[in-house]
């Protein structure tokens, strides 16, 4: 099968090296890329073969320099079993160093769990997102225009193993696709545009093609997002969310109308969005929506047993290019979020990420405040973040409290994992501020009880 | 609702004795109930003016206090020297405001005080959270104020009343809800403060009660302009006090301490500085000054003097020499320009027609209008009838004190007259007035009622009127139904005084609780409908304009703009300069190519207006157009107001005045309104705020573009175009002559750069 575009032929170099498991070889690959939003989630199922004659333990993934950039979850599953009866076991994922790696590419490795043998093969399937890789072409549009995007990927998998067959399929949300590149066979179909199947390609081949689409999903970037998670031991966890939000896709440009926006519903500003959504833990309390001068008074609560949605508005849609900052507060009851460990040690267990659907978030700070006198703080988390630890004064505090920093980058909803921070802390704190303000008063009636009995005039 | 308010020491110090002396004496009884009564005003005092927090939220007010409010923050964040010296670049561009000189500081230090007071407590509070509850909290004090106030004027049962109406008094309540972070929130306090020092000052001739009463005023001179009004009164009553022959020691040393130090003190203050020794509405003052010196030095003379005739003599000598020095003072420092001559805002105050005529500034907003009747009788209702009779007390028990009362009374209600807002400082003695007469008669009428046996005392049928008869007291035999009388009129007084109650909490609530940033309505189905827009536009300015962008706007919402949307301004609702704002008005009532010379010389790159055609919302800027006409035509007389009527008449539809329908204001507020339906049957393009048809559907904007609607279209926010570039028949002649000049051989050189040039050739 002769590749038409562009082929980086670099692998005689990798021989060169030792290249990282010149016995696997990928028997079939199929990748499907979803670009119904901004948000790209690629599946990619691999059959992986062995051919060497030692038993191979881990699989390597390949990404291209910008792809790594924009990179913000890879997560892989070994699958067994038939079509109805198929088990996922997670395996796995951390990023590795090869040394072969072509124009800095660079790798993740799957470690199997077992390791493969001479002749196995084993099916894995992996799922890698992408954020901020649609680019918008025109970069500017008017209120009446749609959206359009660039999406540019490879049609063949880069690899650092020979692929033997593979195919990609690429779904666009809409059926309005301007162009894309042609590397025989391509089909389109509807909403779906295949590439392959392409037979024997070496490893780190690649053929750049870009796919111009329609795209008009809500381009939700929230630029910072700062989440206090305070915890009293009284009884109340005080959740504070502080958004930036930006609409990252085309720039607004000209006029806003509206009497446009208003009457032709659909019509107009059809990329643009004024709605957002917060799915909240239950038995979410005193929830509040506001932003640097005020209340802002358009959200709506649902609140069921399972889950509570917060369906907020901004003040204004947001255009391409306008930005919205504002908080969100909410109580939850300790019971459901604060335990103890075994050793005695008190831990929180909260959810990381973003409340917000289909947000992506550029940079996430979690911050716990632990009770005034809380000692060795420790943060598990499922993936690694930066970690460093603060002070806070709040309400009678004299020493602080420590607050447990957590930061991360490039955040998808499919961060939206649990995370824990174990501290030790000594209930006779709690007593502490009731204890102080008890005494202020005592002492203040004393000195006026005092003051009434002492007669400190000169004259008699 | 979370409610402070300061424990009462001597109300638990009773209660820790309880045990041992069960039986109260009379006096600690007395005493008990007082305490616990003042604490209960001082909690309601708080109470009543929350209504807004609870209804909306805890947020800043109106207009002025969103200045206040910013001064603040910046106050809190950068400090006091940086306040001090801070040169506001985002206001009235291109001059800017030099705010540490132009401001009365008091507000702002007061809640950054409070503030870093809170947070040295660890008590984590948000400075808006403090700027909103500062007004109520004042407002607390001031009934504590009030009440000793009475007390040193009538005795401490008037205290407690005057107290409790001064502490709901809509008047009042007014300007001092939550929210409502203006200086008068804290200045009534400080106005209250200084007159009872001072009154203080003169009942005892103490030298430390003239000193507090100095420091009163100089906490009123830093918190608000109205402190003029302290240094006029004060002299005027010193001045009463001479000539009705009261002339004392006591007033010798209040006065000058109070005097001297007060203007050393208020000197301090950049914005007053030397205006205390130079301006005419200060002259006043030093003129009694100088009088009370004269009064003392004649009064040691005739110590000395023990020859009457002699000392006639001498008296006619020293007054005439005395009142000729200073005319002639006065006369030479106001025609060297030292003394420089009234404002016209203090014109304006003692001849009500004044501002109509010379400041179309002052007369556009609605609080410097005459006052209404009906205005009087909602802030005061029944203080308004017991004004009268309380006056009647303090002239029967005509003391030093009560002649301050009685003065401060009657000069405050002449002003109340002038001006709606100086209702305001009429509150306080109107209050005090009221409660001695409530407190009087209450006091006369419960003498009678518990008068024990009818035949030790007598009274007489005509007690039924009022407290007259009481007060006389012994009289003629018909006791029985003098008794039944008295309690008639109790109850009555009582009912009287609870319409009261009922009538301040419900027009607090009604009335004086919306913030005007957020406007509420009732919607179809009876709901609540909230219009957020200028919050909604604000932020929009906030978050998607260039940092440097300026905005145009009238000035009432200037500084709500730069504290909200945080943009710079042209002009705002410090008013200092005239020519400024009529520039504006003259931008607005121009021809947009006209106005658009007018904007692109101020650099405005967004216009902003307030139209309430959708919503029906009538303040809006149609509405205040003719002021932006009027201001602007005072400075430009190319803007005529006859242009923009009709017969006399103000007209927005079809039969409108041409220069009406084409001008800046009109196309911006209804540009594209005419393709909306407002209500259903009425005609596309129909003005809810006006209830007409517009006359202008098909407007067509060549140099500004709408950039930001709000969505129930309140606020309009149009961004100016850059200038077009230029077409090639525009390039300077002398670069087509040198082009055409060269040799044939180098055309095909031409710079690539200038494509114009390319096809001019070609």
């Amino acid at each position: 099968m002769a590749v038409l575009t562009l082929l980086l032929f670099l692998s005689f170099l990798s021989i060169a090296h030792s290249s990282p498991s010149p016995h696997l070889q990928i028997a079939n690959a199929e990748r499907r890329i979803d670009l119904a939003s901004h948000i790209i989630k690629v599946y990619l199922t691999l059959k992986v073969e062995n051919l060497g004659t030692s038993p191979a333990s881990e699989v390597h993934l390949a990404f291209s320099p910008t792809e790594v950039e924009h990179l913000a979850i890879v997560k892989a599953a070994a699958t067994s079993g038939k079509r109805k009866k198929k088990t996922y076991v997670p395996l796995d994922v951390k990023s590795a160093e090869l040394p072969d790696g072509p124009n800095g590419t660079k790798f993740f490795s799957i470690t199997l769990l077992t390791p493969l043998s001479k002749g196995e093969t084993t099916t894995l399937e992996v799922l890698y997102i992408l954020t901020h890789s649609l680019e918008p072409f025109p970069v500017e549009i008017s209120q009446s225009e749609s959206q359009l995007v660039y999406f540019r990927d490879s049609a063949i998998l880069l690899s650092p193993y020979h692929v033997k067959q593979q195919t990609t399929f690429i779904k666009t949300p809409s059926t309005r696709v301007e162009s894309f590149t042609v590397v025989d066979p391509t089909n389109r179909a509807g909403k779906e545009l295949k590439y392959g199947p392409y037979d024997n390609h070496p490893p780190y081949s690649y053929s750049p093609v870009l796919v111009h689409f329609e795209n008009n999903s809500p381009f939700a970037v929230v630029e910072e997002l700062e989440r206090e998670i305070e915890i009293s031991h009284w009884g109340n966890l005080q959740v504070t969310e502080r958004y930036s939000l930006v609409h990252a896709g085309a720039r607004h440009k000209g006029v806003f109308s509206r009497v446009d926006y208003q009457t032709r519903a659909g019509g107009t500003g059809v990329s643009s969005f004024k709605h957002l959504l917060a799915k909240l833990p239950p038995r979410v309390h005193s929830v509040y929506y506001r932003d640097g001068i005020g209340n802002i008074s358009s959200s709506h609560l649902r609140t069921d047993s399972r889950k509570s949605e917060l369906e907020i508005e901004p003040r204004y849609p947001l255009f391409g290019g306008w930005k919205a900052t504002f908080v969100i507060g909410y109580g939850l009851p300790l019971e459901d979020f604060l335990f103890e460990s075994p050793d005695g040690r008190r831990y929180l267990n909260f959810t990381f990420g973003c409340p917000l659907a289909e947000t992506v978030v550029d940079k996430l700070i979690v911050k716990v405040v632990l009770p005034e006198g809380s000692k060795d703080p420790t943060a598990v988390t499922p993936f690694e973040v930066e970690q460093h630890l603060e002070i806070k004064y709040s309400y009678l505090d004299v020493v602080g409290r420590t607050v447990v920093v957590l930061v991360k980058r490039n955040v998808v909803p499919e961060h939206n994992t649990p995370f824990q921070v174990y501290y030790s802390f000594n209930p006779i704190f709690m007593l502490a501020e009731p204890l102080m303000l008890v005494s202020t008063f005592f002492l203040l009636f004393l000195a006026s009880v005092a003051y009434l009995h002492i007669d400190l005039s000169i004259r008699k | 609702m979370v409610v402070t308010s300061k424990p009462s020491p001597m109300a638990l110090d009773l209660l820790h004795s309880l045990p041992k002396t069960l039986k109260l004496k009379t006096k600690q009884q007395e005493l008990l109930i007082r305490v616990a009564t003042l604490s209960l005003i001082y909690v309601l005092a708080f109470a009543t003016r929350l209504f807004s927090v609870l209804r909306y939220e805890s947020m800043i007010h109106e207009f002025d206090p969103y200045f206040n409010y910013r001064t603040t923050l910046f106050l809190t964040r950068h400090g006091f020297s940086e306040f001090w010296n801070w040169f506001d670049s985002e206001s009235w561009y291109p001059l800017g405001r030099i705010v540490g000189g132009t401001l009365y500081p008091g507000l702002m230090l007061t809640a950054a005080a409070i503030h870093s007071l809170l947070r040295f407590l660890r008590l984590a509070v948000h400075i808006r959270e403090v700027c909103v509850l500062t007004a109520p909290f004042f407002a607390s004090n001031t009934t504590l104020v009030a009440y000793f106030f009475a007390k040193e004027v009538w005795d401490s049962g008037a205290g407690l009343v005057a107290a409790a109406l001064i502490a709901v008094c809509p008047g009042y309540i007014s300007r001092s809800v939550a929210g409502s972070y203006d200086n008068e929130g804290v200045a009534i306090f400080a106005l209250l403060l200084t007159f009872y020092l001072f009154v203080k000052a003169v009942n005892t001739g103490s030298l430390a009660w003239a000193l507090a009463s100095a420091f009163g005023y100089f906490y009123m001179v830093s918190a608000w302009g109205g402190y003029v009004f302290i240094i006029n009164l004060v002299p005027l009553y010193v001045l009463v006090l001479l000539v009705t022959g009261r002339y004392s020691l006591r007033l010798y040393v209040a006065y000058n301490c109070m005097y001297v130090v007060g203007m050393l003190l208020a000197m301090q203050i950049r914005f007053v500085g030397f205006q205390h020794v130079q301006s005419g509405e200060h002259m006043a003052a030093m003129g009694v000054f100088f009088l009370l010196q004269v009064f003392f030095f004649l009064d040691w003379v005739r110590h000395l003097l023990s020859d009457t005739k002699l000392f006639q003599a001498f008296l006619r000598i020293t007054v005439t020499s005395a009142v000729a020095v200073g005319a002639v003072a006065l006369g030479v420092g106001m025609a060297s320009g030292y003394i420089s001559p009234w404002t016209g805002r203090f014109y304006s105050l003692l001849d009500p027609t004044y501002a109509k005529d010379h400041i179309p500034i002052i007369a556009s907003v609605s609080e410097h209008q005459p006052t209404a009747w009906s205005s009087f009788m909602f802030d005061f209702h029944i203080l308004l009838f017991l004004f009268p009779a309380g006056l009647y007390f303090c002239f029967k028990r005509l003391s030093d004190a009560t002649i301050f009362l009685v003065l401060y009374g009657l000069t405050s209600m002449y002003f109340a007259g002038v001006m709606v807002r100086l209702i305001l400082v009429a509150t306080p003695a109107v209050c005090l007035i009221s409660a001695i007469a409530v407190s009087a008669t209450v006091k006369n009428l419960t003498r009678l009622v518990r008068a024990k046996s009818p035949s030790v005392q007598s009274g007489s049928s005509k007690g039924t009127s009022t407290a007259k008869s009481s007060s006389k007291g012994v009289v003629d035999n018909s006791q029985p139904f003098q008794k039944n009388g008295a309690i008639v009129l109790l109850l009555g007084a009582f009912y009287l005084l609870s319409r009261y109650a009922i009538h301040c909490t419900w027009v607090t609530s009604e009335a004086y609780s919306s913030p005007s940033i957020v406007l509420a309505a009732r919607g179809a189905h009876g709901n609540r409908v909230i219009f957020d827009d200028y919050r909604e536009a604000y932020f929009w300015l906030r978050q998607n304009t260039p940092p440097d962008a300026k905005v145009m706007s009238w000035w009432d919402y200037g500084y709500q703009i730069t504290a909200m949307g945080n943009r710079t301004v042209i002009v705002d609702n410090n008013t200092w300069n005239n020519t400024h704002i009529a520039t504006v008005g003259r931008a607005m009532s121009s021809y947009e190519d006209e106005a658009y010379e007018i904007m692109r010389s101020l650099d405005v790159d967004y216009v902003l207006v307030v139209f309430g055609g959708v919503t029906g919302y009538s303040s809006d800027d149609i509405n205040k157009f003719l002021w932006m006409v009027r201001i602007g035509g005072g400075v430009f007389p190319v803007i005529k107001e006859p242009d923009y009527l009709v017969n006399g008449e103000y007209r927005v539809d079809k039969g409108a005045a041409p220069k009406m329908l084409n001008c800046l204001m009109y196309k911006l507020s209804y540009y594209r309104f005419g393709e909306l339906t407002t209500e259903y049957g009425k005609p596309p393009g129909y003005d809810r705020a006006r209830g007409v048809e517009i006359g202008n559907k098909d407007i067509k904007l060549e140099y500004l573009e709408e950039a930001f609607t709000t969505q129930n279209w309140i606020v309009r926010i149009y961004k100016v175009k850059p200038p077009k570039n230029r077409l090639w028949t525009n390039f300077e002649y002398v670069e087509l002559v040198e082009l055409l000049l060269l040799p044939l051989s180098s055309w095909k050189v031409i710079d690539p750069l200038r494509p114009e040039i390319n096809i001019l050739i070609v």
